[in-house]
């Protein structure tokens, strides 16, 4: 069935969680997390969390170890650029895509 | 519905002021304009309107014809019908929102008093300003007299609600904005009865919050519910499905009309002495009207010449044009506009909706009356005559030709 179902006239979505689609595809730059630096971590309790404070994507949990959203992550690298112990680091998406291909990324 | 009215009042005003007052009559809630000449005395009117307090609306002051639209497009998002005119380079102003009330479908109406697009400065008439965006989504239909103006305006606002795209009622500046002449205005109550309350195609809710017109990327996607939703380019097909749909409203609303009120404005195209001619024609707006003095001129001399005028240039009326012109050995066109590096845009536009069609005259394009120049009946009879002429040589197509143009 085609997309004349949803019975739009015009662009309209509800709002929640992706309606954009899956903005994580427009990163070029993934964050990479080293928990064993993470003061979080380290500290086992939820100390400095200045990567959730600043990410402006709400993409970072508020939890020990912190988890990153990649389908929503734009890779804006703020969250390394912020994190006093250097535990995250912006990898190029190309040299970590080894063997993946677009289809399997994709869920647009 | 109502019966035709004996003893109509008749008016004598102006372009302007026509379609100013069918604006009133058809209760636009929200008017955002500015001024811009020629067609200042549409703002002017409709603002004395709601300062009397004849017309019951929301007269937003904007400080461009971008804002304008927008303000338009707002209101007409929340369900009140909007209302605009404006001319020339506030047109070219507001081209960025035109594409959004198209896209938005919102069923907003706009005069547009045709004038000159600068540079060399011209405040005077052609209509390059509302070809320029013929490609914006909106439907265009052209008048020819000042009554037409009345009549298109009242039926523009039908149309554009039932097929939820907008319309442009194209009328030459000066020419018409600015010449007074005999209008029989509707009732309040036929208007009335004409035209029921407009109802958003989306109503906005606070307990069912919708984001509208929100980033659409390339693909469907499945919403919240799970349900496939349409990708850009879905929606720009449902754009132009309505766009291919509405000839037959613009058709049955004309028709409605004139069972109501005993006056039609021809549905899309326009027609005199085309029954049996084999030469056409065919022009847009007010020079049709000189095209058919023309016509009577060339009749005389015993050429079979009728005139085609178009009312709707979008949707382009591919169908009827093709039956239009199935006898025709010759088409002349007149564009008061130019698609420069190809050609004057209704002729271009004829020429590809005749491919291949029973229909296949000789089609000869003319540019004429650009900025203002006076454009004389005998003018167009000459170039019909040289273009007739040209059917009995052995390469009857010619490129365009320029009227009274002394360069």
């Amino acid at each position: 069935m085609g997309t004349r179902s949803c019975k739009h006239m015009s662009g309209m979505a509800s709002p929640s969680m992706g309606e954009a689609g899956l903005t994580g595809q427009w990163r070029t730059e993934r964050p990479v997390m080293d928990h064993s630096k993470c003061v979080a971590v380290k500290s086992g309790k939820m100390a400095c969390m200045q990567c959730w404070v600043y990410c402006p994507e709400a993409v970072i949990s508020k939890t020990v170890p912190i988890a990153i959203d990649l389908d929503y992550c734009k890779g804006c690298g703020i969250c390394a650029e912020v994190c006093p112990s250097g535990a995250i680091t912006m990898v190029p998406e190309a040299a970590d895509m080894e063997g993946e291909t677009d289809d399997s990324r994709a869920r647009e | 519905m109502t019966v035709a009215q004996e003893n109509r009042e008749t008016l004598i005003i102006t372009g302007n002021q026509a379609m100013a007052l069918a604006a009133k009559l058809c209760r636009v809630q929200v008017v955002a304009a500015y001024p811009i000449t020629p067609q200042s005395q549409v703002t002017e009117t409709l603002s004395s309107y709601v300062e009397s307090g004849e017309l019951d609306a929301q007269y937003v002051n904007v400080e461009s014809e971008h804002s304008a639209m927008s303000v338009c497009i707002g209101a007409s998002t929340v369900g009140a019908r909007a209302f605009t005119a404006t001319s020339a380079n506030g047109l070219a102003y507001m081209c960025e929102p035109l594409h959004w009330a198209a896209g938005a479908r919102l069923p907003i109406v706009m005069g547009c008093v045709n004038r000159a697009m600068a540079a060399p400065w011209n405040v005077l008439n052609d209509q390059q300003d509302s070809m320029s965006q013929r490609d914006a989504g909106w439907i265009q239909i052209f008048a020819r007299n000042n009554q037409e103006i009345f009549d298109t305006a009242v039926q523009a606002f039908k149309i554009a609600e039932t097929v939820s795209v907008p319309v442009m009622v194209c009328y030459d500046g000066y020419i018409l904005s600015h010449t007074v002449m005999p209008v029989e205005p509707l009732t309040q109550e036929e208007v009335d009865a004409f035209l029921p309350p407009y109802k958003p195609h989306t109503i906005l809710d606070p307990s069912d919050p919708k984001n509208l017109n929100q980033v659409t990327l390339a693909n469907p996607r499945l919403n919240e519910k799970g349900e496939l939703c349409h990708g850009y380019m879905e929606l720009r097909y449902l754009l132009e499905e309505a766009l291919e749909a509405s000839p037959k409203t613009i058709v049955a609303v004309d028709e409605e009309f004139g069972a109501a009120f005993g006056r039609r404005c021809g549905g899309l195209l326009w027609s005199y002495r085309a029954e049996d001619a084999d030469i056409l024609m065919m022009a847009a707006g007010s020079l049709t009207c000189e095209a058919s003095v023309a016509v009577d001129e060339l009749r005389k001399q015993g050429h079979k010449v009728g005139v085609v005028g178009v009312r709707s240039y979008r949707p382009f009326p591919k169908a009827a044009l093709i039956d239009a012109t199935k006898n025709a050995r010759l088409v002349t066109v007149f564009d008061k506009s130019l698609s420069y590096g190809n050609e004057g845009p209704i002729c271009a536009d004829l020429k590809a909706a005749l491919y291949r069609s029973a229909s296949n005259p000789v089609v000869h394009g003319y540019i004429a009356g650009l900025g203002g120049r006076d454009v004389k009946s005998r003018e167009l009879a000459d170039a019909a005559r040289s273009s007739i002429a040209a059917l009995d040589t052995p390469t009857p197509e010619r490129p365009t030709q320029w009227v009274n143009c002394l360069i």
